[in-house]
């Protein structure tokens, strides 16, 4: 093609520094609706600047066809985009959608509750048969010690030994748990392999820790101690197990007619969701296991604790359970 | 599977277009110079977060913990989300994340990318990612599988300095622009790129190289298009080579 390269550009670059314009304005104002007329115009500079890249690729200066390439490449993104944009999207949604995706995807949660139930089982029978298997399974210092001596030294505390490390450890505790979280979820991608590994030895040493507890008698302790956060951070990790699946049922596919490319994209928004949802939950976890959990009695009765451990999980139920329903 | 080096796409229109994918290597450069600017970053807002220490050294060490870690989670999403698809890192190294399908980077693919580092980064130093990224057909690390997203890499063109390369005050074959036409129909750019390399390291040639090499060219540009002999008569071949890169940029007439 014999292509007069100076008269060329003289004679399109205008319309490319409209396009430009347009879609600069587009990047800035996501909710900038056009007219019939700029619609027809937009569409009319993106098929003529492609039309110029044609032209140009037969031969042309190198750094002219880069730009313009990025230029008809915006552009085309712009035109061929068929999912809604973000801007569309209400902050009622973004308050109820955790609670949606959850419904939506029942028997991923299940599978997750299966796991750490499995986990829990083993646990607490493996604390049951020999109480030595605690050294293996609870390799932490804080549950190392003896229930009876752990529940008498709490009660018995003159001072609170949190005292002026409360904030401090509630972050330590957000931030550490929604590492953990993300990091389940995560582990979708292998699979689900690493999601059921980590719900599963969750799962273990939570039956541990319930069987040595109730083993030595110290049941209401166990609960006033665990149900203030773990009624909030138990189900996120639960939940982190539920969107790690849905990652692993999108890679695996069984047998659905669709591409795997596809496959994610249709779990993307609903595994964000349930993230967004559990990290707000881990934060709120976080903030009781400083706080509240942490404190024994005579400071706060189990009574109080357990109560309060009771409607937070009816809440956070009711939440998901019910938030965002239609009316039918 | 093989790796490829190039996205392209094709519109509907049936325009092509490609992305060159970026490798590994250059990603984990671009990595690392972002986790200097997180760590620059952290180090900033904890000494900030030292004037909290008067209501409690306590709420102070919180701030700092959660900076720190929203830091670390949101220097990814947000930068590659308000410089569609560049960090810092990024920028430097002329790397962009987009969509695999040369749509819009939508918000839930940046966040999903960036929350799958966690997974990604296993056991160290990128291992996982790096691998899956070495046996993907295009380079994608397991966070962008996830998000459907793939890093393409923007190369800086250089403009061609035709003044530099070929500072031609009077171009005799622009005397005859339906021959220079037929040039620029015969002549590849690539053909063409290679010759203008060749011609901006010429002072550093050995002068018999030189000669040789710009012989080469110009007997192969003539057998391509012969100009009529009057008008090359007086030129040297790397005259005459720049003669034809001068004619192939430009169409302006000879001018004397």
């Amino acid at each position: 093609m014999i292509l007069n390269l100076p008269r060329f550009v003289a004679a399109e670059s205008a319309c490319w520094a409209e396009l430009e314009t347009m879609l600069n304005r587009l990047d800035a104002e996501p909710n900038w609706r056009m007219s019939t007329s700029e619609v027809q115009r937009f569409q009319y500079l993106y098929e003529r600047s492609a039309a110029a890249l044609v032209r140009l690729d037969e031969f042309s200066e190198p750094e002219l066809r880069s730009s313009l390439q990025a230029l008809v490449a915006r552009a085309y993104s712009t035109i061929h985009e068929t999912r809604s944009s973000r801007a569309s999207v209400r902050w009622q949604t973004w308050l109820t959608e955790p609670a949606r995706a959850f419904r939506r995807h029942g028997a991923a949660f299940s599978l997750s509750l299966g796991v750490t139930i499995l986990g829990c089982a083993l646990g607490w029978i493996a604390i049951r048969a020999d109480s030595h298997n605690k050294a293996v399974l609870l390799p932490f210092p804080g549950l190392m010690e003896s229930p009876g001596e752990r529940v008498a030294a709490e009660e018995s505390a003159k001072t609170d030994r949190l005292q002026g490390q409360k904030a401090s450890f509630s972050a330590t505790l957000m931030t550490h748990n929604i590492r953990v979280s993300i990091f389940t979820l995560g582990c979708g991608m292998t699979w689900g392999v690493g999601t059921v590994l980590l719900l599963f030895y969750n799962g273990v040493v939570l039956g541990a820790v319930a069987a040595d507890y109730i083993g030595a008698g110290q049941t209401a302790f166990l609960v006033g101690w665990l149900l203030p956060h773990g009624s909030f951070e138990i189900p996120a990790i639960l939940i982190a197990g539920q969107a790690g699946f849905l990652l692993a049922a999108a890679l695996i596919g069984w047998g659905r007619p669709v591409s795997l490319a596809d496959r994610l994209r249709v779990m993307r928004h609903d595994v964000i969701a349930l993230a967004g949802g559990l990290a707000t939950m881990l934060v709120w976890a976080g903030m009781v296991e400083a706080f509240i959990s942490q404190s024994h009695r005579p400071v706060l009765p189990y009574s109080v604790k357990i109560t309060f451990g009771i409607v937070e999980a009816s809440a956070l139920a009711a939440y998901l359970l019910l938030a965002g329903r239609t009316k039918t | 599977m093989t790796a490829e080096s190039a996205l392209r796409v094709e519109t509907p229109e049936g325009v092509v277009f490609a992305f060159s994918l970026a490798s590994p290597l250059t990603r984990a450069l671009a990595y690392a110079i972002d986790v200097a600017a997180i760590a620059v970053l952290t180090t900033v807002l904890s000494n900030i977060v030292r004037i909290f220490a008067i209501a409690g050294t306590d709420w102070a060490g919180a701030l700092a913990v959660l900076f720190t870690f929203l830091v670390s989670i949101a220097y990814g999403i947000l930068l590659e989300w308000r410089w569609r698809g560049q960090t810092l890192g990024k920028r430097v190294m002329r790397l962009r994340v987009i969509d695999a399908g040369g749509l819009r980077l939508e918000f839930t693919q940046v966040v999903v990318r960036n929350l799958l580092r966690a997974v990604d980064m296993l056991p160290a130093l990128y291992l996982v990612g790096g691998s899956v990224a070495f046996v993907t057909r295009k380079c994608q690390r397991l966070g962008d599988l996830a998000a459907g997203t793939i890093v393409v890499h923007e190369p800086q063109v250089q403009a061609i300095d035709l003044e530099q390369i070929a500072p031609i005050e009077y171009n005799s074959l622009l005397a005859h622009p339906h021959l220079a036409a037929r040039l620029r129909n015969r002549v590849s750019a690539e053909v063409a790129g290679v010759v203008i390399k060749a011609l901006s390291l010429r002072d550093s040639y050995e002068p018999s190289a030189r000669v040789a090499l710009f012989g080469e060219l110009a007997s192969y540009f003539r057998s391509l298009v012969p100009f009529p002999e009057e008008t090359v008569e007086a030129l040297t071949d790397e005259q005459y080579v720049r003669g034809v890169i001068s004619a192939l940029y430009t169409a302006k007439r000879a001018t004397k």
